[in-house]
């Protein structure tokens, strides 16, 4: 892999190496740029990755630690935020980010999700707004994922999918227990089933093999390479041209910018925690939607007092995560959903907000089992069953292999008063500020999920299920891995942090791009964040051809 | 090239904490623990009894055949360091309750299996529990590499195969008797 020198001036300085750096940085170095990639995280490879619940679910492996990278938590601007015992947002931290370790659910929008405000007018509260582009001009750009990724699925089985040009390039992975049981009984209430679109591969493709069905996805990391995060897939290709240095364990602490109020590069901290100073011409930011604010926020200077690209003060607002409740079924059959990928099945038929229903949202529900073998053993029983003992360990031994879940992917609206800012207290193991997180859903959110939960249990209550049961936890115990909106796109400087091509309004040779660019939430982001970098990456490349940056 | 065990250690502080990190690694991946590193014998025993009641050998291997007292031990001289305290004003609570539920009893390892159930009841609802139920639990279903789990207790009770590679059909609903 090529070596900068910090000194050097590279063309491109990405900070963030995953599920849209990753893309950013095999786009601009094939189209002949130099670039440099910080990563906070380390460079893990396949053969580092394992089938250990306990080193990445509580020893936070390939994920924010709390220990070493606290954040705080508050509903509202009025209380004072406090760090919890677990995470509320979390987030990939290795080269290849939250592409590594994330379920791999790979849906594109629909052509109205572009238009919701025109479609649907406002909602008090709430910031809706239209997206500056439309999915016509995204699609071309889906198609280029999909191909150049490697997403399993099948091209209209979905009937209310978007149109698409072309089909996915590989098909559906086989349908597990709990896809069949989802299948039968929305067949039976009129709904829609149809195979999740995934980005692990069914089949070999370019070089990589297919999926074994080992059942590692969610929050692992696949040691086989099928599952197409940026690390299997562009993050070679970018090295390949000599073009591109990857720099792990980079933590980056500010952007730095000239006289002109240009940015001019990144100080990071090492491995050694010693800063350096990276020079570059240009400066893409895809840190995720908590960190890209948080270093916005960190660059204060005299130019920019609240911190860059913030003149209109909205650098961390907006931020929309992650809803929906679950539902689950117990069955008389061995469904063994430990094996294979989290989910195969999936219906859209409640995607579209209703203003029949008396609020706005909507949204995806899939059929998986969203367990492994301690959190089964500590949360998977039904209401009121014992939690140790005999009795306990009898209905773990029955129930683990013939439980399923039904998951709602719920929209979430946009609102001022959600935001990531700095906390004026905390501190990471940097000494950089920890990030504060103040979120409340939306009084339409928590109708909406209510509104799907129970549509989940009819659908559970159209199968053999012996027992059905639901858990409506409390909201504000929900990790968080989908952080979006917090750096909106739109083509008012006023009310949006960068343009439809992701560049700052306030810095003409600052872009951002990943999760915080995104207008509205639903439900699955990690395909349109990768659409949106193919499409940023184009148009940077074309515009830095033509000394326009 | 970065090690496996990087994540451990991704902000080195100093040369001294990276090594004493690399070394609290090293034991806690360690498989076959020789002896105890937290615990005394005697604590280890009073713990032992009350996870024996979590999760009981009742004609199946429980938390004792698992060893996770093992796995508590290391857990706490490695990733759960900061929870000691909670262990042992934990156990000081749960020697109060057991004197004033069994005065002349010595102690919870000596206790007849109905008595810990019983003692267990009394304590339920404290943090301390909690923790001991998460441990337990953690020990039992987790990778054997962290010192429980041994003869793959967990995953042989619930039927979990670590094979790492499966094919179709994976559950009889998905398979030919399931109507697929």
């Amino acid at each position: 892999m090529k070596q900068f020198k910090p000194s050097e001036e590279v063309d491109f300085l990405i900070i963030g190496a995953g599920a849209a750096g990753g893309i950013m940085a095999k786009e601009l170095s094939t189209a002949g740029f130099s670039v440099v990639v910080l990563e906070q995280g380390p460079y893990l490879r396949e053969r580092d990755f394992e089938h250990d619940e306990i080193k990445y679910t509580r020893l936070s492996a390939m994920t924010n630690d709390l220990k070493k990278q606290p954040h705080t938590v508050r509903r509202t601007d009025t209380e004072h935020a406090k760090v919890l015992e677990h995470k509320l947002i979390q987030y990939g931290r290795q080269v290849g980010g939250g592409s590594v370790h994330f379920t791999a659910n790979y849906w594109r929008l629909w052509e109205s999700d572009f238009r919701q405000r025109s479609k649907f007018g406002g909602v008090a509260g709430a910031s809706l707004a239209d997206w500056p582009v439309a999915y016509a001009d995204l699609e071309p750009y889906y198609t280029k994922a999909e191909e150049e990724l490697g997403i399993s699925g099948l091209a209209g089985a979905n009937p209310f999918e978007a149109w698409r040009s072309k089909a996915y390039p590989l098909p559906p992975l086989p349908v597990k227990s709990s896809g069949a049981i989802f299948e039968r009984a929305t067949r039976q209430l009129g709904l829609h089933p149809f195979p999740a679109p995934m980005a692990i591969l069914s089949q070999p493709y370019r070089g990589r093999g297919a999926c074994v069905h080992c059942g590692f996805c969610e929050t692992f990391g696949c040691e086989m390479r099928a599952k197409s995060s940026t690390l299997a897939t562009v993050i070679p290709m970018a090295e390949k041209t000599g073009r591109c240095e990857i720099r792990p364990d980079s933590y980056t602490r500010k952007i730095e910018v000239d006289a002109n109020g240009r940015a001019t590069g990144a100080v990071y901290f090492d491995g050694n925690r010693r800063e350096v100073l990276q020079k570059s011409k240009a400066v893409i930011l895809c840190a995720n939607g908590s960190e890209t604010p948080r270093l916005l926020l960190m660059s204060k200077s005299s130019r920019f007092p609240q911190g860059l690209a913030n003149s209109n003060g909205l650098v961390g607002k907006n931020l929309m995560v992650d809803a929906g409740f679950e539902a689950f079924g117990l069955f008389e059959h061995p469904l063994n959903e430990f094996k294979s990928v989290q989910t195969t099945r999936v219906i859209h038929d409640f995607y579209e907000p209703d203003p029949k229903r008396g609020f706005y949202g909507g949204g995806g529900i899939d059929a998986r089992f969203d367990f492994y073998p301690i959190s089964f053993a500590l949360n998977g029983l039904p209401p009121g069953a014992p939690r140790w003992g005999s009795e306990w360990k009898a209905m773990v031994s029955k129930n683990f292999a013939r439980t399923l879940t039904l998951l709602a992917h719920a929209t979430c609206l946009a609102q001022e008063r959600n935001s990531i800012t700095l906390d004026p207290e905390v501190k990471d193991a940097w000494g950089l500020p920890a990030i504060r997180v103040t979120f409340d859903y939306h009084p339409d959110d928590v109708s909406n999920m209510k509104f799907l939960l129970e549509r989940q249990v009819e659908i559970l209550k159209a199968t053999s299920a012996q027992r059905v049961w639901t858990d409506a936890t409390d909201l504000s115990l929900l990790p968080h891995n989908h952080l979006l909106g917090t750096c909106r796109m739109g083509d008012d400087a006023k009310t949006s942090v960068v343009n439809r091509y992701h560049r700052a309004h306030d810095v003409p040779n600052l872009f951002l791009v990943d999760g915080s660019s995104l207008v509205t939430a639903c439900c699955q982001p990690t395909c349109t964040i990768q659409a949106l970098a193919y499409r940023a990456a184009e148009h940077i490349a074309d515009q830095a051809q033509k000394a326009a940056i | 090239m970065i090690s496996r065990r990087q994540w451990f250690t991704l902000a080195p502080l100093s040369a001294a904490v990276l090594a004493a990190q690399q070394h609290a690694h090293e034991v806690m991946r360690n498989a076959q623990p020789a002896a105890l590193s937290v615990f005394s014998s005697e604590e280890a025993g009073e713990i032992e009894a009350l996870a024996c009641q979590i999760i009981p050998s009742d004609g199946t291997p429980g938390a004792r055949e698992a060893g996770i007292i093992y796995f508590i031990d290391r857990a706490l001289g490695t990733f759960d360091a900061d929870k000691r305290a909670l262990y042992t004003e934990g156990m000081k609570r749960a020697q109060a309750a057991r004197l004033e539920l069994f005065p002349s009893s010595q102690s919870i390892a000596a206790l007849h299996p109905a008595e810990q159930i019983r003692l267990l009841h009394a304590i339920e609802e404290t943090d301390f529990f909690e923790l001991l139920r998460t441990h337990t639990i953690m020990g039992f279903f987790g990778d054997p590499s962290y010192g429980g789990n041994r003869g793959l207790a967990g995953w042989k009770l619930i039927g979990f195969d670590n094979r790492h590679q499966f094919e179709p059909p994976f559950g009889y609903y998905d398979g030919p008797e399931g109507g697929r």
